[in-house]
């Protein structure tokens, strides 16, 4: 199936989605190894490195852009993100830290759970 | 988004990798807001200060930077109190001097402050900024009529760099129109109730919110704009009578307090976060009068008001407590998981609580004077 999206951090990436219909607090609900450490958020001791993280969008402190850029610098990143709606803090954080990032998919998030392929706007979701 | 052919040029490159990167970064979030281009900016507040929140990426990041701020910048508080540094890892300590000399060396302004709206030159009504600290962010939408978006540290950093941010959302006078208006079913008695109700509206208003009449005093319109802050993306609060309806009930009230706090006992009391300004101290100094803190209490308070009420922070001291500047109660490394803190600030327990792991009690300002001090 192929879903379009928009595109705001461009890119392709490949893999595994982890899907969260709770916005994301980068900063407060994460640790360096890409684990959540909110013990009353649903993605509870999931960890985001190396997939496809797929969530409405950030909330919480402006900080939360450098977390994702450190993320990436410990290689415990996800691949790509897509948000319903992508808000400041995924954009300037995915635009430093070169993560693809996409909004606005043309379906619900949770139709968007297995393997997916990303390039730019379009979503492959492999069934 | 369009862009000018400066401003393209910049993006390829061609004024160096500092610029390209900010104006990524500009595009990205240009993108994502709808904005149909980019407007020049008459103040930046950039966050991303504590090494405890940035770490060692974040210190590269900041070192690479060789461009000045295009704007009048202030920034947020770090990690530390250069002047108490006890109990800090040297390592600690040179990292995040190093993180300030970074923005130092850009021509940042060395506030180390989450409250610029009380301690540096403001730009008159109407202008543009771009605000990344979500507290500071709120309060000069709601209470100063300065238009910024809840910009992200980078962001924020990028527009300093640059001089501009996106047109969009809340810095296009139509879309300050609030999209969701509360109801009250409760009455807000102090800053603890004004904050709760901030963070009520956070977690139900998009961009703007509507509440029935604003606060007037300093230490409530603060609460209010730190509570919504930490909850959600809104970014203004506002009397205007628009949205759509949602009521406020003292359960509702109750229920938050119970998601932000998780302790009974307390062996530390904070204020601050936001840091207490000129007015705060005097308030607090006033009713603390006479009496004494029974436990160790820590304040947290902007280098410039602590200079300002030489006499009313001295009173505290003598009350017993400890008083830091250039640093907050959100993110410090200096409360952790052994301790359990009683305060009156949501946003002091929503961090200390999910970040620091402590145990967090919720109480207001005249409830903790009243039963955490004893005449002395």
């Amino acid at each position: 199936m192929i879903v379009e999206a928009r595109s705001i951090v461009r890119g392709s990436a490949e893999g595994y989605t982890l899907v969260s219909s709770k916005p994301i607090n980068f900063l407060a609900m994460l640790d360096l190894n890409g684990r959540i450490i909110d013990e009353k958020h649903e993605l509870y001791n999931e960890n985001i490195a190396g997939k496809i993280l797929v969530f409405p969008n950030s909330i919480g402190s402006s900080v939360g852009a450098y977390t994702i850029y450190n993320l990436k610098r410990h290689n415990t990143a996800p691949k790509a993100m897509i948000c319903k709606e992508a808000d400041i803090t995924t954009a300037s954080g995915c635009a430093i830290a070169n993560i693809p990032l996409l909004d606005r998919p043309k379906c619900r998030l949770e139709d968007l759970k297995g393997r997916v392929i990303i390039n730019n706007s379009i979503i492959m979701l492999q069934i | 988004m369009y862009l000018t052919n400066d401003e393209e040029h910049a993006l390829n490159g061609e004024y160096g990798n500092t610029l390209a990167t900010a104006y990524r970064v500009l595009v990205a979030i240009g993108e994502s807001t709808d904005a149909e281009r980019l407007i020049p900016i008459e103040w930046a507040h950039v966050s991303g200060v504590n090494y405890n929140t940035i770490g060692d990426a974040g210190l590269s990041f900041l070192e690479e930077i060789d461009q000045k701020v295009k704007v009048k910048t202030s920034l947020n508080p770090m990690g530390f109190d250069p002047n108490r540094p006890y109990m800090v890892r040297e390592e600690f300590k040179e990292r995040q001097m190093r993180i300030v000399n970074a923005y130092r060396n850009m021509g940042v302004e060395m506030t180390l402050s989450c409250i610029p709206y009380e301690i540096f030159p403001i730009p008159k009504d109407n202008a543009y900024a771009s605000i990344a600290e979500s507290n500071a962010a709120v309060y000069v939408n709601s209470f100063l009529n300065i238009l910024t978006n809840k910009e992200s540290a980078i962001s924020a950093l990028a527009s300093a760099l640059s001089g501009k941010a996106p047109y969009s959302l809340l810095r296009i006078e139509e879309l300050r129109k609030p999209d969701t208006r509360i109801i009250l079913n409760t009455e807000l008695m102090n800053e603890l109730d004004y904050g709760l109700l901030g963070y009520f509206a956070g977690k139900h208003a998009k961009n703007s919110v509507s509440i029935p009449s604003l606060p007037k005093e300093i230490w409530n319109k603060k609460a209010l704009s730190a509570g919504l802050g930490t909850s959600g993306s809104c970014c203004m609060v506002t009397d205007e009578d628009s949205g759509e309806i949602i009521e406020y009930s003292k359960r509702d009230a109750e229920e938050l307090k119970g998601e932000l706090s998780n302790g009974n006992d307390s062996n530390i009391i904070v204020f601050g976060s936001p840091q207490l300004g000129s007015h705060d101290i005097k308030r607090l100094a006033s009713s603390i009068r006479g009496k004494k803190f029974k436990k160790r209490c820590m304040i947290f308070c902007a280098r410039k008001a602590y200079e300002y009420v030489r006499s009313d922070i001295e009173r505290l001291e003598k009350a017993g407590a400890e008083i830091y500047s250039d640093c907050c109660a959100c993110l410090t490394p200096l409360i952790d998981s052994q301790d359990s803190v009683v305060t009156n600030s949501i946003k002091a327990a929503y961090y200390l609580k999910t970040w620091n792991k402590a145990k967090v009690v919720l109480k207001s300002m005249e409830e903790i004077v009243s039963s955490e001090c004893h005449d002395s």
